[in-house]
Order: C-alpha cells, then sequence, then structure tokens
C-alpha cells in the first residue's frame, strides 16, 4: 500500500524560518535510509501558504483567497509518499523521522492513498472515459 | 487494540524494516548465513519477550543489533576456544587478546556493503533459481516461511526445506563473504536480477481471486529492486530491471477486468495505469540509458514497456516504437 506522510505546518514554518543546517543534514539521512530501504517513492517540502492560494467553492459560487492562512495546525508544510506493507510500518517508520520541527510541537500525519479499488462502483466506465478524454486534452495542448 | 496487540504488530514491523540489515551485519562477523539468520531471530524472540514490558526502544534497530551482536561474539568466543582446544594448546596462547580485538573491530567496521553481501550470497549461483527467490525473500524481505510458500502456492514444508538445503550448500560450497567490485561484481549481478524478476512475474501472473500474498511478490520485488538500485547505482542493468518492473506494475491495475478477466495491452483502460509508477520506470529507464553501452536485455525491455507506457493509444504506440 501506498502511506502519505504530512509534515502539519508551525508558527515557524508558516513564517517562512528555514531549516536548519543540522536538521537538513539529518533529514537527508532519513531520506536516505527511505530510498535505501525502497519506501520512498516521492516527497517535497512546501512554502508558507503566504505564497498560496485558495480556491473557495460555496453556494454553486467559486472564490479565490490569496495566503497566508490563520489555521496554522491544518495546513501542511511537507509531504512523503512511502510505499509500506501496512499502517504499522509506515508507523515505525515515521517514529524514526528527525524531529522536522525543532524547539516547537511537530505533528506528522500518516494517511492511506486510495486505491482505485476503493472508489468502487462509485468509479464507473463513463468516469474513466471522462478521464481519458481529459487526458487526452492535456496532451494536445502539450504537443500543440 | 490491547497495548500488547499494539507492540506485537509494531515489533513485526521493526523486523521488516531492520531484518536484513541486522542478518547482513551478522552474516559478515559469523560468516554463516544460517547462523547469522539464527541469531537475528534469537534477537528477535528476546524483543518479543520484553518490548511489551519495557516499551519499544528509541533505537529499535540498533538494539536488536547489539543484542544479536552480544551473541555472536559469545559463539566466536566459544568457536575459537574449542579451536584452540583441539589444537595444540601452546599454539598462539599470545595471540589471543588480539584475536578479540579483531572480532570487536569487526562488528564496528562500517556496515555499508552488509546488504549487498547479503544479496550477493542469496542470490547465488550455486543456488537453483528457486531457492535463491526463497532465500532471498526470507533474508532480504524479511517473509516468513509460511508467507512464501502461500506466494508460490506450494506446502510451507517445500519452502522450508529447501532454505534449509540453500543454506547447506552455501556452507558446504565455501561461497566466499568478500563483495566484489568491477566487472566481477557485475559478473554476480544476473543471478541476482533473474531472481528479482522472477519473484516479480510470480506476483504478476498472480490473478483477482488468488491470495494477496501472490500479489504482494510484485511490490517486494519492487522493493528488492529499489533497494538494489541504491546499493549498486552504477549498474545499467539493475536500473533496466527496476524499470521493467515498475512500468509493468503501473499496468497491473488495467490488466484485469471487474469479474477476474484478464484485458490484454491494446484494450486497456490506460487511465487506470499507474502515472507515478510511469513517472519512476521513466526516470530508471533514462539512468540505464545513460550507463548502458550497449543495452542490456532488461532495459531493452523496459524501453518497450515505455513506448506504451507514454503512448495514450495502442496506435500511438506503434509510431513511437517505429521512431524510437
Amino acid at each position: 500500500m501506498r502511506a502519505m506522510v504530512i509534515v502539519k505546518a508551525t508558527k515557524n514554518s508558516e513564517s517562512g524560518v528555514m531549516p536548519s543546517e543540522k536538521l537538513l543534514t539529518e533529514m537527508g539521512k532519513f531520506n536516505e535510509e527511505l530510498i535505501k530501504a525502497g519506501v520512498m517513492l516521492a516527497g517535497e517540502g512546501l512554502h508558507p501558504s503566504s505564497r498560496g492560494k485558495r480556491v473557495v467553492f460555496s453556494s454553486g459560487k467559486k472564490l479565490v483567497v490569496d495566503g497566508p492562512f490563520a489555521e496554522t495546525k491544518e495546513l501542511i508544510a511537507g509531504y512523503w509518499l512511502w510505499q509500506v506493507k501496512d499502517m504499522d510500518e509506515a508507523l515505525e517508520w515515521a517514529r524514526r523521522c528527525p524531529d522536522p520541527m525543532p524547539g516547537e510541537d511537530a505533528t506528522l500525519e500518516i494517511r492511506p492513498v486510495f486505491e482505485a479499488e476503493d472508489f468502487g462502483k462509485e468509479f464507473t466506465p463513463e468516469l474513466r472515459a471522462q478521464e481519458d478524454r481529459l487526458r487526452a486534452q492535456i496532451e494536445q495542448q502539450r504537443s500543440s | 487494540m490491547s497495548a500488547e496487540g499494539a507492540t506485537r504488530k509494531a515489533i513485526e514491523s521493526v523486523w521488516r524494516i531492520e531484518s536484513a540489515r541486522l542478518i547482513g551485519g551478522l552474516v559478515r562477523i559469523v560468516r554463516d548465513v544460517g547462523l547469522a539468520e539464527d541469531l537475528a531471530q534469537e534477537a528477535l524472540v528476546t524483543a518479543l519477550e520484553c518490548w511489551p514490558e519495557l516499551g519499544i526502544p528509541d533505537k529499535p534497530g540498533a538494539w536488536l543489533m547489539a543484542t544479536a551482536k552480544n551473541r555472536a561474539l559469545d559463539h566466536l568466543r566459544r568457536k575459537s576456544m574449542l579451536e584452540r582446544k583441539s589444537t595444540a594448546i601452546e599454539e598462539d596462547r599470545a595471540t589471543l587478546p588480539s584475536h578479540a580485538t579483531n572480532i570487536e573491530q569487526a562488528i564496528d567496521e562500517d556496515v555499508g556493503d552488509d546488504l549487498l553481501r547479503l544479496i550477493l550470497v542469496a542470490c547465488h549461483p550455486v543456488l537453483s533459481a528457486e531457492a535463491r527467490a526463497a532465500l532471498t525473500l526470507r533474508l532480504l524481505g524479511g517473509l516468513t516461511t509460511a508467507e512464501i510458500a502461500r506466494a508460490f502456492l506450494v506446502p510451507e514444508a517445500t519452502i522450508a526445506q529447501r532454505t534449509v538445503r540453500a543454506k547447506r550448500t552455501l556452507a558446504e560450497a565455501r561461497v566466499p563473504f568478500e563483495v566484489p567490485r568491477g566487472a566481477e561484481l557485475a559478473a554476480r549481478l544476473p543471478s541476482v536480477l533473474e531472481v528479482i524478476y522472477l519473484i516479480f512475474n510470480e506476483g504478476y501472473a498472480a490473478t483477482h481471486g488468488d491470495d494477496w500474498m501472490r500479489l504482494e511478490l510484485c511490490d517486494d520485488a519492487l522493493r528488492l529492486g529499489r533497494i538494489l538500485a541504491s546499493l549498486v547505482p552504477d549498474e545499467a542493468e539493475v536500473h533496466g530491471l527496476v524499470a521493467l518492473m515498475e512500468l509493468h506494475a503501473s499496468r497491473a491495475r488495467a490488466r484485469v477486468g471487474p469479474s477476474g478477466e484478464p484485458i490484454l495491452l491494446l484494450d486497456q483502460d490506460r487511465s487506470r495505469w499507474d502515472r507515478l509508477l510511469i513517472q519512476r520506470g521513466l526516470v530508471a529507464l533514462a539512468r540505464a540509458e545513460s550507463l548502458a553501452h550497449p543495452l542490456g536485455p532488461y532495459t531493452l525491455q523496459a524501453a518497450i514497456a515505455a513506448c506504451h507506457a507514454q503512448a495514450r493509444t495502442g496506435d500511438e504506440t506503434a509510431s513511437a516504437a517505429t521512431y524510437s
């Protein structure tokens, strides 16, 4: 299974404080360990929400909201995508992560990624066909 | 889940993460695959006894390694004592301290090669491909004998016998534990790649109604391939095999219909292909192509798979293949 491991934002990460060299080194080592174990599929760090934007859907209207966003603890500072046997293995790897926000309370949240099978009958042949059409359009835009 | 149940699950995960490194480190010290595995298992049993009470240590891998190494040291001391008794007693009594120091040193040596050594030994050409596959899944994949048996659709006793015999063969053939370099290393890799691909195909051949253990062989093989690629990053064919497996795996979901019937490549719903795996496959393929002169068989197969993976429709595949 795949798991997304989300690093929750903190006051420091939201105000653009960059990680120390020590943390970068430790994180680099941890990432290397993940890669060497064949676990890490992808991972990125994110800029503070002050550089982000939101599109809010409300009562049939779409509203664009510029960052920063208030609810710091609910925001995301980075993520990994891991290939693991089960949630227990993901948990065990997460326990090995260096403290991502030294000096602050930090949270890693582990969420299983949906497999296509999980959608069951909601993901109808029509929906798949629609996805196909969309992909075709994207490809067309890319080549034109 | 009870606290004890949770600890047990955590220990299982620790084992999955640490067992290969643990056994690899022990093989370096005791130079015997069977003994190394026994010592690692003993450390696991100790953990199962201690951790539910003491809690899981901060560095569970280091804890297991320290426990297993102590046992390894005891074993080596006992063995060298026996050997000395059986040879002339007056012989090199003076060298005893230095011998003990060597053991301590050996234990603290750089562990970078441990995994590679373990893979090469488990996939040694003196063993049959099936024996290599069973041993590799057990020593490097952290699978139990029962799990391997279920995945390969054979009785558990068969796999147990196979691994026992394989370990005996390795001991009898006095397979060297030095990690080869350069051309010698390259010459050993085909027998490793063959085993990883065999494991992958065993999983890929599994059908819808099959035991999930069989399907998971694909994941196990991919993981082994990715590990190997990080151990020998300059070997083209390793990246070629990883690319081939990532690209095949990207189609795994699309090749079976709702009632388990197989769907041929050209009829597959391409929106069900896994874009992340395709991307990873293409990156691995580029790596392989940049290293290979000429392209090896796995890289070539991966290049063909990539033509399919990049084409939006079956018709486009043909032209892509012609021009590349």
